[in-house]
């Protein structure tokens, strides 16, 4: 009977450290929790906040002053080689350039660099001597599109260089194409994936959906539309990962989980899924036309480095980019949903030097109504899309060709 | 009645843990006694309630007839009847008609003279459920998030609730769990086909005895746990596969709120080499 000493004292020992698992699993986040119910009742489309997780969005800066007037002698009068700004007044031009000044320009910045000569050479402030003073002119050109063309994203709410900037000369959150990843035998290919990186949730999903998403126009449909193989959908696993590394870096940007866009019973249909699935929509085609259209041509513009130092191109000498992150920040309204555009109205108009100025054109589509399952479970507002998203698209890229981004 | 040489052990009086003699009888070949009867009572008024909902509801298709509970505004408050509050009543008739039937158990295991194997392993099925509908919205502050009842409606709450952590299988106790599922189906194979070649012997040979089931995974695995220990071993698995889905959604957001893949990043930062 050797074996039958004392069997009780090891298993209250592993009896006592299974009891314990759970504990020190569990024994993470014990602060108080609040919970959002984003959908009907039932199936568990849900925010949960640990509440000593969440930090206030950071203020956006007062005005340099506030803006009382629009009216008064128009800038184009006294700067006449304005492109984009002429048609305000001399006044509100002013306060633009102070504000952009304090969003952009860091306050540490040498004598040669500070305030205006940031951009500016303070001989001839017509100048384009100084790259940063192209590059404006593209970036201000690019503000204006999307404050004009992307309402469907940005609502009214709009955007100011601050959104990305935040007081610095490069926005922290920003990116460049990386090169293909050399292979170093078995163990040191990685195939863009399988690195704990918060750019996916430190999850292994592939972890640069920059240039696939933000940059190319590659749909990201991967679910097919019925149960059954049937050859008609051609995504394989590689894409309904890369298309999940994309989500991981929404939701990361937008401090949110799946089910703020999505009702996961069926992520690609739209009419089980919240409103915000179509703004997201809009959202990653105003980035992709951002990248395309105002940044990417600024390769000739930029210098490799900056005074500061700093690299203005990526390694493969493209220059740094947005994605979601840059203005949300782990928001869901980048700033809390505060607009500076009171103040700086000028940046939700389009005018041309040479041409009238035309008059704004929202683009929001987003239809009223609110549309029932079959099941009768989840609610939620439907946009028109298709043929009509689309034509949105197509709208907006017309517009955005008579705003041709400045290459010199 | 092929049981009833059986049932001469298993129809005596006595064991009851309630109510004395009152219901100790049997109704043909079901033993009935008090907590017989409470499990009669729940189940009925529960079932009844959900068709009752069900009536009240857009859809008479069984695949998608869903009782959803409550709005997460109300608490853990009641809620209107038709607002969430059928729920409510229907998971206390759930919980009243699982919990009478694992103490009827409990009376029939007394009676028996036998241990409360049976009664104990069903109570960790009871723990897993009032986990999900009790516990876990108690912690949370509101019935609201507890799982409608619906043969595809839980299953988009099951969706749902792990998209709201990125990536469940990053959860570590659903690991567990899932590894203790397969653990116990593999278990439950290995089990069965042994005991299924040993009594089915090919023809004009002898059913086999356990000593052959014994050489069999000891040539095969090199070990035998040997025909108790097979039992005891599959009660283990079965049971912790159910008490560590438990765990892995009692964890989710009463003590985590990030995505679960972020969790592993204790890992990262150990102070070996971060």
């Amino acid at each position: 009977m050797t074996g039958h000493s004392n069997p009780i004292g090891p298993r209250l020992l592993a009896l006592g450290a299974i009891a314990a698992l759970p504990l020190t699993l569990a024994a993470c986040e014990l602060g108080p929790k609040q919970s959002q119910q984003l959908g009907p009742r039932g199936p568990a489309m849900e925010q949960v906040t640990n509440l000593n997780l969440v930090k206030p969005p950071a203020a956006p800066p007062a005005s340099a002053y506030a803006l009382t007037s629009r009216d008064g002698q128009k800038a184009r009068e006294v700067y006449p080689e304005l492109q984009v700004l002429g048609d305000i007044s001399v006044d509100e031009f002013g306060l633009l350039m102070a504000n952009m000044t304090a969003w952009v320009v860091p306050a540490d910045a040498p004598p040669e660099q500070a305030g205006c000569n940031y951009c500016h050479n303070p001989e001839n402030m017509a100048s384009y001597e100084k790259y940063t003073k192209s590059v404006a002119l593209n970036m201000l050109k690019m503000t204006q599109n999307i404050n004009v063309n992307w309402q469907s994203h940005v609502k009214q709410t709009g955007v100011t260089c601050y959104t990305c900037h935040r007081g610095k000369g490069i926005p922290e959150y920003s990116w460049s194409l990386k090169p293909e990843p050399v292979s170093r035998g078995m163990t040191g290919y990685r195939a863009g994936q399988n690195e704990p990186l918060a750019v996916v949730g430190y999850s292994s999903l592939p972890n640069d959906p920059n240039g696939t998403f933000f940059l190319e126009p590659n749909e990201i449909r991967v679910n097919s539309k019925q149960i059954h193989p049937n050859g008609e959908n051609p995504a394989d696993i590689k894409a309904a990962e890369r298309t999940y590394g994309l989500m991981m870096r929404v939701s990361g940007a937008l401090g949110v989980n799946c089910t703020f866009c999505h009702n996961t019973q069926n992520f690609a249909e739209w009419t089980h899924s919240r409103v915000q699935k179509q703004t997201a929509w809009f959202g990653i085609r105003m980035v992709r036309q951002a990248n395309s259209d105002y940044i990417q041509p600024l390769a000739s513009v930029f210098p490799a480095k900056g005074w500061d130092g700093q690299a203005r191109l990526g390694p493969l000498g493209d220059p740094l980019k947005v994605n979601c992150q840059t203005c949300h920040q782990g928001y869901s309204k980048p700033l809390g949903g505060v607009s500076m555009l009171a103040d700086n109205p000028s940046l939700r108009e389009v005018w041309r030097a040479g041409a009238p100025a035309p008059a704004p054109t929202p683009v929001a589509v987003i239809a009223a109504g609110a549309v029932a399952t079959p099941t009768g479970v989840a609610v939620a507002k439907v946009v028109a899309t298709g043929a009509a998203a689309e034509a949105v698209v197509a709208k907006a890229d017309a517009v955005r060709d008579a705003m041709a981004p400045a290459t010199n | 009645m092929a049981l009833l040489s059986f049932e001469r052990k298993y129809r005596v009086r006595g064991g009851t843990l309630i109510g004395g003699d009152l219901f100790d009888f049997w109704v043909g070949p079901f033993y009935v006694g008090f907590f017989g009867v409470t499990t009669i009572f729940f189940a009925a008024l529960g079932t009844a309630l959900i068709f009752w909902g069900a009536s009240q509801g857009p859809t008479w298709n069984p695949w998608l007839i869903s009782i959803d509970p409550p709005d997460l505004s109300y608490g853990l408050g009641l809620a209107p009847l038709m607002e969430g509050g059928l729920w409510q009543i229907i998971t206390i008739c759930a919980i009243g008609a699982f919990s009478s039937w694992a103490l009827r158990e409990v009376e029939i295991c007394r009676k028996l003279g036998m241990g409360y194997h049976v009664p104990f392993a069903f109570s960790v099925a009871i723990f897993a459920y009032v986990t999900l509908v009790v516990f876990r919205p108690l912690l949370l502050g509101a019935w609201g998030h507890g799982f409608p009842y619906g043969i595809f409606s839980h299953l988009d709450w099951v969706s749902n609730v792990g998209y709201q952590f990125l990536h469940f299988h990053y959860n570590p106790a659903h690991m567990i769990a899932v590894t203790f599922f397969f653990t116990t189906t593999f278990a439950l194979g290995l089990h069965g086909s042994l005991i299924l070649s040993s009594a089915n012997p090919a023809k004009g040979t002898d059913v086999k005895s356990p000593e052959y089931e014994d050489s069999f995974f000891r040539d095969v695995l090199g070990y035998s746990v040997g025909e108790l220990g097979i039992h005891r071993l599959g009660l283990f698995l079965a049971l912790s596969a159910g008490f560590w889905s438990a765990v892995c959604i009692i964890i989710s957001g009463p003590f985590w709120t990030r995505g679960w893949p972020e969790w592993w990043t204790w890992w990262l930062e150990l102070p070996i080499w971060s």
